[in-house]
């Protein structure tokens, strides 16, 4: 499969739900298991995304620099710093570190 | 004259939210998409969890983990039917302009929609913070990918910490209760653990089996008010 043709693939695939929602009767998707669920389902697949990030490289689970930058990352969050802030001040921290050899 | 608060809403969340575009546009030329790939993926996929979700599996699993990274983008866009669910009695009939209505159902304009007190506002505040959204995040998008794109390395740049940080940032607004953190903490752990046994992406995929059990189950479920850890 090409770059290309997954873009489009899951372009298409993250639309069908955005134009499901317009089809399908309230009363499915009301359901508490199903919206709890699905709620639910969007933070799973954050934090996995986050975990795999930051403490593996090329498949080998390792803690590094990296788990400092999402610590303050963290702090920034909580004293409600601008996305782009947070990002930003974590690449920062990751390649300080990096070259100190953490 | 000023300008009415919807307006300057709709503006204001368009700019704030390109303005992370600038991260997606360099992430993704980090992972190793091409710049019009990158803006083919904010035109058409359109919604950043799932666009973040994408690059992060490719970026950790190359062409194989193409697969995977299609069915992260797609689990993760499930919310956005949940807003169309929510949108489309507050929008009225459509007609001819469903699919547009559709591709702009995102956190952001859901959030304006819903935060005006009548229903003139609320439909002006959709489809203006549809379109400031999606100018914004493009324009950003496109001069994220060149910036990534004149960055070189990486690694060296700290960029692989920034993913998981934009990660850590949208997740964020959503750890208010037990249940959500207990999901975070599992699907973390399942998804690091499995790494070393399983193709790039796979892990990620299994780890969103902790909402399905956690959810399914309702374990941990707090009544909405009895934490007071974020208050």
């Amino acid at each position: 499969m090409t770059l290309t043709l997954a873009i489009l693939i899951a372009s298409a695939a993250v639309y069908s739900w955005k134009f499901l929602g317009y089809l399908v009767p309230a009363r499915f998707l009301e359901r508490p298991v199903v919206s709890r669920t699905a709620s639910l389902l969007t933070v799973a697949l954050l934090a996995a995304l986050l975990a795999t990030q930051a403490f593996t490289t090329q498949s080998e689970i390792r803690f590094d620099g990296r788990v400092i930058a999402l610590l303050v990352a963290a702090a920034l969050l909580k004293f409600r710093a601008p996305f782009l802030v947070v990002v930003l001040v974590a690449a920062v921290v990751a390649a300080l570190l990096r070259t100190l050899g953490v | 004259m000023a300008r009415s608060q919807v307006e300057t809403m709709s503006l204001g969340v368009g700019i704030a939210t390109g303005l992370y575009g600038i991260s997606f546009g360099a992430l993704s030329v980090a992972a190793g998409l091409e710049i019009w790939q990158t803006q083919l993926l904010s035109i058409l996929m359109f919604s950043g969890g799932s666009q973040f979700a994408f690059i992060g599996v490719v970026a950790s699993g190359g062409l194989a983990s193409l697969p995977a990274a299609i069915a992260s983008a797609w689990l993760l866009g499930i919310r956005n039917g949940f807003y169309a669910l929510q949108m489309k009695p507050l929008l009225g009939v459509l007609g001819w302009k469903t699919p547009i209505a559709a591709q702009f159902n995102i956190d952001e304009t859901t959030g304006v929609a819903t935060a005006q007190s009548n229903l003139a506002d609320t439909r002006k505040g959709f489809w203006l913070t549809g379109l400031s959204v999606f100018v914004f995040w493009n324009l950003l998008t496109f001069a994220g990918a060149l910036l990534g794109e004149s960055i070189g390395d990486p690694s060296a740049f700290g960029l692989d910490a920034a993913a998981a940080a934009a990660f850590l940032g949208l997740l964020w607004p959503r750890l208010r209760e037990l249940q959500p953190i207990a999901v975070a903490v599992a699907a973390g752990v399942i998804a690091v653990v499995l790494s070393p046994m399983l193709p790039a992406g796979l892990p990620i995929l299994i780890a969103a089996l902790a909402a399905v059990v956690i959810g399914g189950i309702n374990l941990f479920a707090t009544k909405s008010g009895d934490e007071g850890v974020n208050k």
